[in-house]
């Protein structure tokens, strides 16, 4: 039988894909979302997990809200980023140095 | 092994190669694709955890809105993806090492505590039993504020949405309904008292 630690493993494996993700492609706002994405979907794998084998349906209650700011998130993020595409041409995070931070 | 086995690790393996995908992929289309397909394949195994309304909200809402709002705004930039690249080299192995690091971290804690057959057994509802109805049934109740809370929120998004990415050209010609009704007679149309004129001249 499948066991509650497999999909504990798979959504720990999935973060840290998604945390590589992060450090691979941190020129490219647009794989950064999209790692951000690979990041909430292993929380969200983990909770489903937790709601299934504790037999507790509050977890996917929660896996539901999650979703729900993610997409807000995604919606907004992408928002920002035509914006920033508009003002400057470049997606680069480098050429974000106007504020000189 | 069983079926239910091989069908967790088909998908789980398909999970993790597409995922690996997204963020080696040259090209920004195909690591928005392959994130369709990571989240397809993790709806899949949701579906194994008997958790179905949220497999199938996974796929209309990720995979129905999310992603194709990203592809749309991939396809819509254009983007030098040689510029993009040229970090990734030289970050490979220090993310490489973070991703080991934390993978281990986490290893030790889930086998810590759910390894050696301490990890719970799933244990398979009744065939009537629904998920949607048992997610309704305290959605509506027990989280109701929050429910309403996460209907604002996506509100607040739609606005912001719109107010970030909408912009009025100086030159844009647009009509004015509301003048085009109030619009009498006497402003568009003018009577000219004028002699008839001599048809042989």
């Amino acid at each position: 039988m499948i066991t509650l630690a497999d999909y504990l493993v798979l959504g720990a494996i999935l973060f840290c894909l998604s945390l590589a993700g992060i450090f691979l492609n941190r020129k490219n706002v647009i794989i950064l979302l999209m790692s951000i994405e690979l990041m909430l979907l292993s929380v969200n794998m983990n909770f489903v997990a937790f709601s299934a084998f504790m037999q507790d349906i509050a977890g996917q209650v929660f896996v539901f809200f999650i979703l729900t700011v993610a997409a807000a998130e995604a919606a907004i993020g992408l928002a920002i980023l035509v914006v920033l595409y508009r003002a400057k041409h470049s997606i680069n995070v480098d050429d974000m140095d106007s504020m000189k931070g | 092994m069983t079926f239910e086995k091989i069908i967790f690790y088909l998908f789980a393996t398909i999970l993790v190669l597409a995922a690996l995908r997204v963020i080696t992929a040259r090209n920004p289309v195909h690591s928005a694709l392959f994130l369709v397909l990571t989240f397809f394949s993790s709806a899949a195994l949701w579906v194994l955890l008997e958790a179905e309304f949220l497999a199938i909200t996974l796929v209309l809402v990720y995979v129905g809105a999310v992603m194709v709002l990203f592809l749309f705004v991939v396809m819509m930039l254009n983007i030098n993806i040689d510029v993009m690249r040229e970090g990734f080299i030289k970050y490979l192995p220090i993310g490489i090492a973070v991703a080991v690091i934390s993978a281990i971290e986490m290893g030790i804690v889930i086998i810590g505590n759910f390894g050696g057959g301490k990890s719970p057994e799933f244990t398979r509802k009744s065939a009537d039993y629904s998920n949607t109805e048992a997610i309704g049934q305290v959605l509506y109740t027990e989280y109701l504020f929050a429910f309403e809370v996460a209907a604002v929120i996506l509100l607040v998004a739609i606005v912001a949405a719109i107010a970030l990415t909408m912009r009025t050209r100086p030159n844009t010609r647009f009509q004015n309904p509301s003048s085009q009704v109030i619009v009498k007679k006497k402003d568009r149309l003018r009577m000219v008292n004028m002699d008839s004129e001599d048809k042989q001249s």
